[in-house]
């Protein structure tokens, strides 16, 4: 009972900004402008699935190359001494430091028919290629800003693995791919899992990157519902309800996900 | 609509301004004198009712005025006013002044209410919309007396009939931005039919807003830019969706950047901002299309529930000042609906047709948008979701089942797994 009184901040905080606005969000999923119950709006959702598809799809693509860049690089920084350790994470973290619309808009520069790629590959007599306004883009812009959230939960997690563990493993007979697969691996398994979270569920709601990098074409989720309020029609119960939809099928992926993270050792992930 | 971006720009255009001043003057020494006085003209501001303006001195109000980004003249480079500054000296109302990048942005923080602004600018449509659902009050014109300055043009407009809620504060027109090294097509045969053509392909810009995207459409297809009518604005997206194949990117404020780089040839902007632009790039041209476009004003209203009506009153009617109506119009390149301010432009200004089309085109081939029924907003919203999501459907078609299959199939590999883990804990 007395460890609850320290918790009374972050419960009100959670009360007034997670759990209200969740509850509002519901309620204007299920009503219409006059405030009563109807399931239109809900159902309405349906007519955007390629939306939701594309959506899914593209972040579920970034989420995968962020992991396979992610991995390799946070093993080798934990075989690496202290001190290039802590200089190389400020690099991963560097961008960051750096806003979020700024870091986008110069990929925009980097990669439009004249930018500096294809101007530097026109050099050596190829392109222009056309990349800007792309699916290709719009991956690109995820990977490249959701990176460092996949980096860190693995580098954070795969530090800790006790030096000790490996060498028994080695000791035992283990070459080094198979102490990777057998122990680093399955060890390291809950800083994945929280990687791909903090991955998949900003690209999935994304909307700047898909404007900025997809040139407006590529809509995304996150494009839709912001659309709803800042677009022609103000219809906040049809932005509601595809968010209200979102978030149900996040939490289902993210269900599946904690199933695999639970089992392992019993860390839940999220 | 509006800018916001650097500053940059505008220096050149103060720039250009006034080596073109210099350049007209024969003898070198009026030359420097010349330049002078036009500098200082540019810093003085004259007041000639300081009796009215003292009214609130030392009662400690301040005011929040809410409004486009980039759309005032904020003393940042040198030789301008900064105009909320010189109000509060004038005045002693100390002014809380925050942008808004859309009108749809404005509508829906006053709409979602705990904001309260006095004085905000919205757009001809919007305002309609304020004044049908009563977001608005009605101005006492006995407190803006430099109401007298407005051209008759933007007097009673459609918008506002009885001109009782809102003061004009800048317009323009909608036209389009080309690049004139790549396009031989003599200006005055250039129409929005450019837009669709094949021979820019992928090379071509495209408003990132349905109301303004439609309008194209609308013109192209012989139907009014007000428009309510589904038939008709399925057909403007069936043009829109046609055009989509061989446009580069939907953008809005993008357009300086990919206009400027060269990274598009041809674009749809408004004519305040393609001034802006021109500046800075020779090779760009801009026309006012002869089938006609869209004609917008930006007008100061008082919102309903404003706090300090009079103050807010005080500040349009400042807003009115000739010498700050010409700072404005001088600084963001739009404009001017004041005809006092406009006496003061220089004469290449006030004959430059991007800016100041003839008034009997003005009369003739453009539109005032006005509010749309809430059904026509939803419609054009619909359909213009429609036009921004169609991609090639063949790769679509696979992918929902997919997923859900995989889905499925991952939930049963983790019940097995589990199973099998429990019955291992067992022994």
């Amino acid at each position: 009972m007395k460890n609850k009184l320290p918790a009374a901040p972050y419960l009100v905080w959670m009360i007034v900004f997670i759990l209200v606005p969740l509850i509002m969000v519901a309620y204007f999923a299920f009503t219409d402008k006059d405030a009563h119950f109807t399931l239109d709006y809900v159902s309405n959702v349906a007519q955007y699935t390629p939306i939701f598809v594309r959506s899914i799809w593209l972040a579920l693509i970034s989420t995968v190359i962020c992991l396979f860049i992610a991995y390799p690089l946070a093993y080798i920084l934990i075989g690496m001494n202290t001190n290039i350790q802590s200089t190389m994470l400020m690099i991963v973290m560097l961008p960051m430091w750096m806003n979020f619309l700024l870091r986008t808009y110069a990929w925009m520069a980097l990669l439009g028919n004249n930018g500096l790629i294809n101007a530097l590959l026109g050099l050596v007599g190829l392109g222009p290629f056309k990349m800007l306004n792309t699916e290709g883009a719009v991956v690109l812009g995820m990977v490249y800003n959701y990176l460092p959230f996949m980096i860190l939960p693995i580098y954070s997690v795969m530090v800790k693995i006790d030096k000790s563990v490996l060498e028994a493993a080695a000791d035992l007979g283990c070459n080094p791919a198979k102490t990777m697969l057998k122990v680093v691996f399955p060890l390291s398994l809950p800083g994945v899992f929280s990687g791909i979270t903090m991955v998949f569920v900003p690209a999935i709601s994304t909307f700047i990157i898909s404007r900025m990098l997809g040139g407006g074409g590529n809509l995304l989720i996150g494009d839709l519902i912001e659309m709803q309020f800042l677009g022609n029609s103000y219809n906040i119960n049809l932005g509601a309800a595809i968010s209200l939809v979102l978030m149900v099928i996040v939490l289902l992926i993210m269900t599946i996900l904690n199933q695999f993270g639970a089992d392992d050792d019993g860390v839940m992930v999220i | 609509m509006k800018k916001i971006f650097s500053n940059k720009f505008f220096s050149l255009t103060i720039a250009a301004a006034l080596c073109l001043s210099l350049s007209a003057c024969a003898d070198h020494i009026e030359e420097e004198a010349d330049s002078e006085e036009e500098e200082s003209e540019v810093q003085t501001l004259t007041i000639e009712n300081d009796e009215y303006y003292s009214r609130f001195r030392n009662k400690g109000i301040t005011i929040n005025v809410y409004n486009w980004g980039e759309y005032i003249s904020d003393g940042s480079e040198e030789n301008t006013l900064n105009v909320n500054a010189e109000f509060t000296d004038l005045t002693g109302i100390k002014v809380n002044y925050t942008n808004y990048a859309t009108n749809e942005e404005l509508y829906a923080k006053l709409k979602g209410g705990g904001a309260s602004y006095d004085v905000i600018i919205p757009s001809d449509y919007m305002i309609s919309r304020m004044i049908h659902e009563n977001m608005l009050q009605k101005l006492d014109f006995d407190n803006i007396p430099n109401f007298k300055y407005i051209t008759d043009t933007f007097v009673n407009p459609e918008y506002d009939p009885q001109n009782e809620y809102s003061v004009p504060y800048t317009w323009g027109t909608v036209g389009i931005i080309y690049d004139t090294t790549m396009i031989d097509i003599p200006p005055e045969e250039i129409d929005w039919d450019i837009l669709w053509n094949e021979d820019y392909s992928d090379r071509i810009l495209m408003f990132d807003n349905p109301r303004d995207a439609f309008a194209i459409a609308e013109i192209r297809l012989g139907y009014s830019l007000n428009t309510e009518d589904a038939k008709e604005l399925e057909n403007c997206a069936d043009l829109l969706k046609e055009q989509k194949t061989i446009i580069q990117a939907y953008v809005m404020d993008e357009v300086f950047d990919k206009m400027g780089a060269g990274e598009a040839l041809v674009a749809p902007y408004y004519a305040g901002d393609a001034v802006t632009l021109m500046d800075e790039y020779e090779d760009l041209g801009f026309v006012t299309p002869k089938s006609g476009t869209n004609l917008f004003v930006d007008a100061l209203c008082i919102p309903a529930g404003a706090k300090q009506k009079e103050a807010a009153e005080m500040y349009i009617n400042f807003m009115c000042e000739p010498d700050i109506a010409y700072a404005t119009t001088s600084y963001i390149g739009y404009s001017t609906p004041n005809s006092a301010a406009f006496d003061m432009l220089d004469e290449e200004t006030q004959n430059d047709k991007v800016s100041y089309p003839d008034n009997e085109y003005l009369n003739n081939n453009t539109t005032i948008f006005r509010n749309l029924s809430d059904e026509a907003n939803q419609k054009m919203q619909d359909l213009w979701t429609d036009i921004k999501s169609t991609q090639d459907e063949s790769q679509n078609k696979w992918i929902v089942p997919l997923f859900l299959v995989a889905c499925v199939t991952l939930s049963i590999v983790i019940i097995i797994r589990r199973h099998i883990i429990r019955k291992k804990d067992v022994f």
